[in-house]
């Protein structure tokens, strides 16, 4: 059995006179101390799929349909006492931004002591030597003094190392972290996700990886889930998705790195932008800003099928898949 | 923090000195003296020599340090209407209008916590809508008419509270009388007490329950809930002490205001204090009294903004008193 399955999933947010769908009909599953990645750009309903896992979706936002089972029970109509007593316990979260994440008046010690009090019964005196322990886990230097201090007189890096600590706490079976790196300077971004693959690996915990840099989720993640407005459009192992990417987005996505041009050459990029919300166009969601589109994509669904060695929603990849290996002879 | 604290104390000294020429100003243009000495069959040589020597033709500059010199050995003048020491009569009238403000300040800190708290976590619910209805009416409504309101409700209506006066005090510490020694002093006090929260109060519930909102929003928070932590420590720990912060800079200078405020709610209950003893003294022109009044509440004002500024720095973490001084 999977330690998370979600099916069918759809968030709306509810707008004065209307919803508006941000999540549409998700569908995926994580087998334990599995590594996912999802990928897509701002807005493409990443995070919300990440607040979704841990039901702490804020107002307008709102589950309107689907199942999101964790061990084998539904989030979704589980009791607030019941799914607090999972957070932070079985599956713990890291935020993108360490700035902002810790409370500025309180303790290290004290925002550590209380999370393993919410879910343990255990003296002040035994939190802090676990809180310790922890710290040192992260290399956090002499962490016995870090417990007296407050957030900020630590640097991002460290604050993140401690948010980091703070989810290995109750040694969770997930940790979802939603662009952890994103506000980082980029020399310790490397870092901290060396360090967060190290802790992942050596306590065979389950990890939920969003961003939107594909060389991390390369690095990281053993599959990928591909997001474009709400929607999941490709999905498989990580490897495969970097090296033959079904879907023509997820083409353009890798296409678009750096990496992947010569210098001085210019950056191959995709054109126009993802639609907002609000306006998605029927049919396939990418179909406006796709070179391969034809007439049924704008107006039909379409499907997600099983193609190569990747799940993906699009009518038009078997025809892609041929012309890609035309233009390519071996 | 020493440093900080100099500091504060030399900003403190200069705002008094501004205070100090305002209230020397008025002084010096309202009325003249000499009416107010002698009467008006003394001719007009005399009056030049006696203005001579009381230094009233000197500059305005030499009146004014012999003023700021009298004024820091606790002399601010005599009283016209009761040949006292201004200082003397309002110190004796000092207790009753702080007892006053202590008890506003009570009924304040005690509600709008609550109040503002509830209304931030159950923005809907009728009691918050009730809540913030009310307060609404609180505010709008000026003192003096809350107050006779009150007369009206309890005293006149239900008899149940008296309608004037201090009733029974008992003097502690030296010349300190207290109103919250015995049950007719409390009842004494409460309506009085009462009016002048009116305003206060609607105004730090509103006050606190839009910080809190806000708090509530802030990514901490959410993570706090993320962590799995229970809503009453979310509430009463992450988001108070958060939503407070900015609540103690504002509630300092509040105080110094209720010290002016109490003018209409002792007026109104006819209570013996400094507010209403500054009234009777504009009516009857003693200058030298209404002098000391203004530099008294302007030196409270100032006492209690610094005081609440190094809290502030005490309970804030991320302020750091050291520095500040530098």
């Amino acid at each position: 059995m999977s330690l998370l399955s979600v099916r069918d999933l759809t968030v709306k947010f509810a707008m004065r006179d209307h919803t508006v769908t941000a999540l549409d009909n998700i569908s995926f599953d994580l087998a334990k101390g599995e590594r996912l990645g999802i990928v897509g750009e701002s807005g493409a309903g990443k995070s919300i799929t990440g607040f979704s896992l841990m039901n702490l979706l804020s107002r307008p936002g709102f589950i309107d349909a689907g199942k999101i089972l964790f061990r084998g029970e539904d989030i979704v109509k589980m009791p607030q006492s019941r799914m607090r007593g999972i957070r932070g316990n079985r599956m713990a979260m890291i935020f993108q931004d360490p700035m902002v994440t810790l409370n500025p008046v309180l303790t290290i010690g004290q925002q550590m002591v209380e999370t393993l009090m919410a879910h343990r019964t255990l003296s002040k005196a035994e939190a802090e030597q676990i809180a310790i322990v922890k710290l040192r886990e992260v290399y956090i230097p002499s962490p016995e003094e870090r417990l007296a201090q407050y957030p900020h007189e630590l640097s991002g890096g460290m604050r993140q190392r401690i948010i980091i600590a703070i989810a290995l706490l109750l040694d969770p079976e997930l940790i979802i972290a939603d662009e952890p790196t994103t506000a980082l300077d980029v020399t310790i971004q490397a870092d901290i996700m060396e360090l967060l693959l190290e802790l992942c690996q050596s306590n065979k915990v389950g990890l939920i990886l969003i961003t939107h840099d594909l060389g991390v989720v390369s690095q990281m993640t053993e599959r990928t889930l591909v997001m474009y407005a709400g929607k999941i459009i490709e999905a498989g192992r990580t490897r495969e998705i970097i090296n033959d990417p079904q879907h023509p987005y997820t083409q353009g996505l890798i296409n678009a790195l750096p990496q992947q041009t010569k210098p001085g050459m210019r950056l191959k990029q995709i054109p126009g932008n993802m639609p907002s919300l609000t306006a998605i166009p029927p049919g396939c969601p990418f179909s406006p800003r796709c070179e391969y589109v034809r007439d049924h994509c704008r107006t039909t669904r379409p499907e997600t099928v099983q193609y190569a060695h990747v799940e993906v929603a699009c009518h038009e990849v078997s025809r892609l898949h041929q012309e890609n290996t035309e233009e390519q002879p071996a | 923090m020493l440093a900080y604290l100099v500091k504060r104390v030399f900003q403190a000294i200069a705002v008094m000195l501004v205070i100090s020429l305002v209230g020397f100003a008025i002084q010096d243009n309202l009325g003249d003296p000499l009416r107010e000495l002698v009467g008006q069959s003394v001719s007009e040589e005399v009056r030049q020599q006696l203005r001579d020597e009381l230094g009233l033709n000197d500059s305005f500059f030499r009146q004014y340090s012999r003023f700021l010199g009298n004024a820091l050995q606790g002399d601010l003048g005599t009283s016209y209407f009761f040949k006292e020491p201004a200082l003397d009569v309002i110190l004796k009238k000092l207790p009753a209008t702080l007892e006053l403000v202590l008890g506003a300040t009570l009924i304040i800190v005690g509600f709008s916590v609550p109040l503002g708290v509830y209304t931030a976590i159950k923005p809907n619910a009728l009691l918050s809508r009730l809540i913030m209805g009310v307060s609404i009416v609180g505010i709008s409504i000026p003192v003096f008419l809350t107050a006779i309101l009150m007369i009206f409700v309890f005293s006149v209506e239900l008899n149940l509270l008296p309608s004037y006066g201090r009733g029974d005090v008992v003097t502690v510490f030296g010349n300190w009388d207290t109103n919250f020694a015995t049950l007719d002093g409390w009842a004494h006090i409460l309506l009085p007490s009462l009016a002048l929260a009116s305003i206060m109060l609607p105004l730090f519930v509103r006050l606190i329950r839009a910080e809190m909102m806000e708090v509530l929003q802030s990514e901490y928070v959410k993570y706090a809930k993320a962590k799995g932590i229970r809503p009453y420590r979310i509430y009463f720990v992450h988001a108070l002490k958060n939503t407070l912060l900015p609540v103690i800079t504002v509630g300092g200078v509040q105080i110094g205001t209720m010290v002016a405020y109490t003018i209409l709610t002792e007026t109104v209950f006819q209570w013996p204090g400094m507010g209403f003893m500054f009234l009777e003294a504009v009516n009857r022109v003693d200058t030298p009294l209404i002098v000391a009044y203004l530099i008294v509440v302007g030196f409270i004002f100032v006492l209690t903004n610094t005081v609440v500024d190094l809290i502030y720095g005490l309970v804030n973490p991320t302020v750091n008193l050291a520095r500040m001084g530098a």
